[in-house]
């Protein structure tokens, strides 16, 4: 991206100044080689974003921003209904509710690594993944019906996993408003046989150790200490998410016209949050943040019985479950006065500093734990909420390294079979149905996750906690 | 690339996700090749892909870059209800409704080396144009 055209506020916060059709500036949050390296999509879509009725203060870009559709991936911005605000898919993304849940083992790197090979190996057969898996839970529609309103409290009443869990999963593990009225058949009928699946893509079930500390209080606050063995659980709504945006994006395309609401890039369309489209989006959207908190509770309690038959001294305890692609109701400070906003998180992290009641009160006073994957060959990133992300960027971070390579040259550069044997050489065992997969994950088709995880700690948007590498990875 | 035939059915760069292209002599056929290109992504070998069952699909936009993604949104949702994977298509487009056929076998990990799933077709890079006699339907679908 052409600097030029920003204006600097400090190291890592830059400003696409307002012009044009822009209703509020834009904001990206990163430093000057992140920036500079952007490409100018994320200029034109966070312009784009600007120009939507009822946005609040600014279009927001994260550090590990990059072309989305319509929103860029790393997109934020708050819409007020009092102000004629909108609801877009382009601002949710088709993987809705897409998002990472880590779970502490109470076991330490060095207890786990004699066991790490069966672990991996018997994730791997019991946690389905990759092209064409389907789970063992068998589903009526009438009961994935229960899933699209219950999310993870439904995955718990039927056995999977703790009550326990629910408080550490936003919305304690189900969003209200869900209507699986408003989701179309075509969509259920696409995910009853997906309940508890991992998929493909950049999806991944990884153990992982806590390298290093960089903040004691919040590491302790979280109850982690170096060494600490972790599950890390990335995956979403599957096909349904999918689905409902695929039908959304007609219904909200007609909308838009109806409304007269100017479009400036088809995946940008939107109603009002006040319209009969609109709301339905709302609730539809909803079901699919509740089918993504359903399939990681479900994932998360296959983990469980995985580490009970393998290492029953293991203890797992659910850290924290945190989504990317959402529409969320929250209650923010403008001008002074509290607002409800819908905050709109396109590949980007909710990151509520200390005191926020949605947090649970074992981790009110510490903030909210964010997990920023990396790579399968690198590390990844636990940061926390700060208050100073509030008033930055509504509370956001960023969700991950961002590709800096497509898949197609990915593909042309590595072979996957070399990939997860360079990656086994490095002691990081990698599991997946697919080399083509493993080859387009390949770590040096990602931009470097510590740059990203250094420029949202500078911006100021959530503070460094801890870094933790693989052990091993199931690569969907 | 110069716009001579080229390739049937290919694949294409874009910074996060993948393009898939079809092309072809008739705007049918176009579409039927962007199918072949999507579907030779969650797949090794597309070749590999008996033909053992035919699904019908149908499909409408409100124009015909809207009925691409349409299109190939439907054969996906298709692919994963029937847990199918296709390697052949007839498509019979008439101005933004298309009807057509799809033809596969379930996915057996004995005999097919899996690709990447494809989540859905985007309205990203997508367009649908005729140049020189040939056809050509692409955009970029998200995996």
């Amino acid at each position: 991206m052409d600097l030029k055209k920003l204006k600097k506020h400090a190291e890592c916060i830059w400003e696409i100044p307002q012009k044009g059709e822009m209703r509020v500036p834009g904001f990206i949050y990163a430093d000057e080689k992140l920036v500079s390296e952007m490409d100018e999509k994320v200029f034109e879509q966070i312009s784009n974003v600007a120009c939507l009725p009822g946005i609040v203060r600014a279009a927001m870009a994260m550090p590990d921003a990059h072309w989305g559709y319509g929103f860029p991936i790393g997109g934020v911005a708050a819409f007020d209904p009092d102000a004629g605000g909108i609801i877009s898919v382009g601002g949710v993304g088709y993987d809705i509710s897409c998002g990472v849940r880590t779970m502490t083992t109470g076991m330490t790197k060095d207890e786990i690594t004699p066991h790490v090979n069966r672990l991996i190996d018997r994730l791997f057969e019991v946690v389905p993944s990759g092209v064409g898996s389907e789970g063992k839970i068998r589903l009526t529609p009438e009961e994935l019906d229960d899933v699209l309103v219950g999310g993870a409290k439904w995955a718990v009443e039927r056995g999977y996993g703790i009550p326990e869990d629910l408080a550490h999963i936003e919305e304690d593990g189900m969003l209200s408003g869900a209507d699986p009225s408003c989701v179309s058949d075509t969509a259920k009928k696409r995910q009853h046989r997906q309940v508890g699946t991992l998929g493909s893509g950049n999806h991944y079930l990884e153990i992982q150790y806590v390298d290093e500390i960089f903040h004691e209080p919040s590491a302790s606050g979280l109850g982690l200490r170096t060494g600490d063995v972790l599950v890390a659980i990335h995956c979403g709504s599957r096909a349904l998410g999918h689905q409902i945006g695929t039908d959304y994006l007609q219904i909200l395309g007609q909308a838009a016209q109806k409304y007269r609401i100017p479009i400036r890039e088809r995946e940008l369309v939107c109603a009002p949050i006040r319209s009969p489209e609109g709301e339905r989006y709302y609730k539809a959207m909803a079901c699919g943040v509740n089918c993504a908190l359903a399939n990681r509770q479900v994932i998360g309690h296959l983990v469980r019985e995985v580490f009970a038959e393998i290492l029953p001294k293991a203890t797992i305890r659910l850290l924290y479950d945190v989504s990317h692609n959402t529409c969320k109701v929250e209650e923010h400070e403008v001008d002074g006065k509290k607002k409800r906003l819908y905050v709109h998180r396109k590949g980007a992290t909710r990151a509520f500093g200390p005191g926020r009641t949605e947090l649970p009160p074992s981790i009110r006073d510490v903030g909210q734990p964010v997990f920023i994957g990396g790579t399968m060959g690198t590390h990844s990133y636990i940061m926390i909420g700060i208050e100073e992300g509030e008033r930055l960027a509504w509370s956001s971070a960023c969700h991950g390294a961002g590709r800096a390579m497509s898949r197609h040259a990915a593909l042309k550069k590595w072979k996957g079979a070399k990939v997860v044997s360079d990656l086994a050489h490095r002691g990081i065992i990698v599991r997946t149905a697919s080399y083509r997969g493993a080859a387009e994950e390949a770590p040096d088709a990602y931009k470097d996750v510590t740059e990203v995880v250094d420029a949202t700690h500078r911006a100021g948007l959530a503070r460094m906690v801890a870094r933790v590498r693989p052990l091993a990875c199931i690569k969907g | 690339m110069g716009q001579k035939i080229g390739l049937p059915f290919e694949t294409f760069e874009h910074g996060a996700d993948i393009g898939v292209r079809g092309r072809g002599k008739t705007l049918n056929e176009a579409f039927e090749n962007a199918a072949r290109a999507m579907f030779s992504l969650m797949v090794e070998d597309i070749g590999a892909i008996m033909p053992k069952k035919t699904v019908h699909v149908s499909c409408a936009s409100y124009d015909r870059e809207g009925l691409l993604t349409a299109w190939l949104n439907a054969l996906l949702a298709e692919a994963s209800i029937s847990g199918i994977l296709f390697r052949d298509f007839t498509c019979s487009i008439e101005d933004t409704s298309a009807t057509g056929t799809a033809t596969g076998e379930p996915f057996d990990p004995s005999r097919h080396q899996a690709g990447v799933e494809v989540k859905g077709a985007t309205f990203t890079e997508l367009r649908v144009f005729e140049e020189g006699g040939i056809w050509t339907a692409q955009c970029v679908v998200d995996v």
